[in-house]
């Protein structure tokens, strides 16, 4: 943020060098209505400004983990009242969650191999966020982005490996990001609500994939799954040493460092922020709102575009319907349950990833429809969104101030 | 080419056929949402909400042995998972769409943990009303719940109109600080309208399980709930223009198989898209970021 002025503070001063007397006497004004507005804008303004005073902020910090830990336990009874009216034992269901999830290293491995797109479909809902949009294209990104990798993937048969993959990452980051910048674009130039036109543009992603796979690239021989020509497996994404895990594993690890980075330590993540906290405060700082709103949602579609490619890479091998597996949406609540924070996403996707292997365990071991695991997510994803109204309720966990 | 007889006609008639047929839970759905977001809060969770009207309208419908019976049971289940919804959404802090996308992990999980032992028994449909055309051309089922849709849709035009509860309704999702100030409940009015809402909804749901396709297995609705949220926006916020754009919408989705039908295959799965190209045309066009959306409720067009 070096040679940045804080939008929120911008002094009365430097208004008046900025734009003159008369102007920034009505810039004032508005300012001041902006600060009562913008509250939202506090904790950017306050870490700013505290600067080398930095006290710890051990209170919220508890807060931040006795919140969420309690919503997990409780969405745990919860379910566990689900299978015991089911005629299940509780605690039976549970174990083999666990034991399905994080009992074994090869479960752990199935768990991480789930995990990988999560953390990277989450980054195209955090990343907005930031920006103060809520999108929900990461399905669309993700699809897009599978796609033209695919694409792009068929046309080197016979390059050598390394090649094939790097170009394929690349093809389906640039594909991905385009299509949310799409979104991103639509909502600065013309005000088109960015959630709405990127949920329409999931289902027109999911239209396209289709016809490529029914028409354009078909392999015939796919008669009951429509789908692309394979990539030939010498030029797939191999596991990591002799582990299942994929390195769309370290990818996602990668991509959720890079983004915390960007957004919390750069010059160009506090203007994403301060653009979230207070467009007309941002601009009256002459931060490039446009431009940037462009940029961030580029980068938003990135990462679910490298789920896609990560998906045909590693795991599919070809483009396919199973590329429209609920990873963009489930991507969504990772982001609100890890509150945007994009290390957040890393752990949340873990637990996440653990619950999707553990689908078919309890139709095995306990009975139950598989669809039980389904409810189970639906109850913890409701109780941790209920719990987000609890911050700030609890006086122990207030900040005193010295 | 199966309507060898009338050729090129069948696609204008195979088109109409759907409007009605693949149009009706597009109504119901978009109604629901018309209402919900005519009060100031978005439900993306109308698709979990139609996957557990359909399982309970067909398992209900299985055990008595009367469809209606079916279609009450879903319009309660529907007021069920909206009363969730309103009670999560309307906390401080919580934000309505992550709140749809969990509603619809969690309505779908429990439509199909509950639907399971109903994938194979044959529950008893919904009668058809049907509509000949003269000699040549197929004849037209209708389901009656067609028409319970379009008296619902001019009702409620009534009654956001003409009626005092409706002018509350639209007071809460203009500006709620003004229907504060009247002594009029934010709150109450606002469950009370996404309560109302998903049960429109379930109502949809029980209209795919009961009457077309018919049958209830996991996959029964194709993401008609999501559909509806761009379709009330397509529509204005208007239930009258929600009536016209189900149709519109259920034609469009016909248009692809019908094509199909008459040897035009290039673009069949590009048609599938139509409706959301549309809705997204429409959006762009009429959109602009001097003013919000026209006859955007205030709490909506605030956020865009």
């Amino acid at each position: 943020m070096l040679g940045f002025v804080d939008a929120h503070v911008a002094s009365d001063a430097w208004l008046m060098l900025r734009y003159g007397r008369r102007r920034a006497e009505r810039l004032m004004m508005e300012n001041a209505q902006v600060k009562k507005v913008g509250s939202l804008l506090e904790p950017v303004t306050s870490r700013s400004l505290s600067g080398n005073k930095v006290h710890f902020r051990w209170r919220s910090r508890v807060e931040s983990i006795v919140i969420p830990t309690g919503a997990i336990l409780v969405s745990l009874a919860a379910f566990g009242v689900f299978c015991a009216l089911a005629g299940a034992d509780p605690f039976a269901v549970y174990a083999s969650i666990y034991k399905a999830a994080f009992g074994s290293w090869y479960s752990f491995q199935n768990t991480l191999v789930r995990a990988a797109p999560l953390m990277l479909c989450s980054l195209g809902t955090a990343i907005p966020y930031q920006l103060g949009l809520v999108m929900i294209g990461n399905e669309g990104a993700l699809v897009i982005g599978g796609l033209c990798a695919t694409v792009a993937g068929l046309q080197m048969p016979t390059a050598m490996p390394l090649m094939v993959q790097i170009v394929m990452a690349v093809v389906g980051m640039i594909a991905g990001g385009l299509w949310l910048a799409i979104s991103g674009a639509l909502k600065h130039y013309r005000g088109v609500n960015e959630t709405i036109s990127s949920l329409m543009m999931n289902y027109i992603a999911i239209a396209i994939l289709n016809q490529a796979i029914n028409t354009w690239i078909r392999d015939p021989s796919s008669l009951n799954k429509p789908a692309s020509y394979p990539i030939p497996d010498e030029q797939m994404l191999q596991p990591i040493g002799d582990t299942t895990i994929h390195w769309g594993l370290v990818f996602g690890l990668i991509a959720c460092l890079v983004a915390w980075v960007l957004l919390s330590q750069t010059t160009l993540g506090f203007q994403i922020r301060a653009i979230g906290g207070n467009v007309r405060a941002a601009q009256i700082a002459g931060i490039p709102v446009g431009r940037i709103t462009l940029i961030t949602c580029f980068l938003a579609g990135v990462f679910p575009g490298l789920a896609g490619m990560v998906e045909v890479a590693a795991i599919h091998g070809r483009a396919n319907e199973s590329l429209n597996a609920w990873y963009g949406y489930s991507g969504i609540l990772v982001a609100f349950l890890a509150r945007h924070n994009p290390l957040g996403c890393i752990l949340i996707s873990t637990l996440l990833g653990g619950l999707l292997a553990s689908g078919g365990i309890l139709q095995r071991d306990q009975h139950l429809p598989d669809a039980a695991i389904m409810v189970f997510q639906g109850l913890v994803f409701l109780v941790i969104l209920l719990s987000e109204s609890l911050y700030g309720k609890w006086k122990i966990f207030r900040e005193r101030d010295a | 080419m199966s309507s060898a007889g009338i050729g090129w006609l069948a696609v204008p008639l195979a088109i109409v056929a759907g409007a009605f047929r693949g149009g009706t839970p597009f109504l119901f759905v978009s109604l629901g949402e018309c209402l919900t977001e005519k009060s100031g809060k978005i439900n993306l969770g109308l698709e979990g909400v139609l996957l557990f009207g359909a399982m309970s309208g067909y398992a209900i419908s299985y055990k008595t042995g009367s469809p209606w019976l079916g279609v009450l049971a879903a319009a309660c289940g529907g007021a069920c998972l909206g009363l969730v919804h309103a009670w999560l959404t309307q906390k401080p802090k919580v934000n309505d769409i992550a709140v749809g996308i969990a509603m619809i992990i969690f309505g779908s999980g429990i439509a199909f943990f509950l639907g399971k032992p109903f994938i194979q028994p044959l529950a008893p449909q919904l009668p058809a009303i049907r509509i000949g055309l003269g000699d040549h051309v197929p004849p037209l089922d209708i389901c009656p719940l067609f028409f319970v849709g379009v008296v619902l849709a001019f009702a409620l035009n009534w009654f956001f109109g003409g009626t005092r509860w409706g002018m509350f309704v639209r007071a809460v999702g203009d500006k709620a600080d003004a229907a504060r100030a009247l002594g009029i409940s934010v709150w109450w009015v606002r469950t009370a309208s996404i309560i109302a809402g998903s049960s429109f909804a379930g109502i949809g749901g029980a209209y795919l399980s009961l009457f077309y396709p018919g049958s209830w297995n996991e996959r029964v609705s194709s993401g008609q709930g999501m559909i509806a949220v761009a379709l009330v926006i397509f529509a204005r916020w208007n239930p009258i223009h929600c009536l016209w754009a189900s149709l519109l919408f259920g034609g469009a989705q016909a248009l692809g198989p019908a094509l199909q039908s008459v040897g035009v295959t290039s673009y069949y799965y590009l048609f599938n898209a139509s409706p959301f190209i549309l809705t997204l045309a429409v959006m762009i066009l009429t959109c602009s970021n001097k003013h919000s959306l026209s006859g955007a409720p205030g709490a909506l067009a605030d956020r865009t």
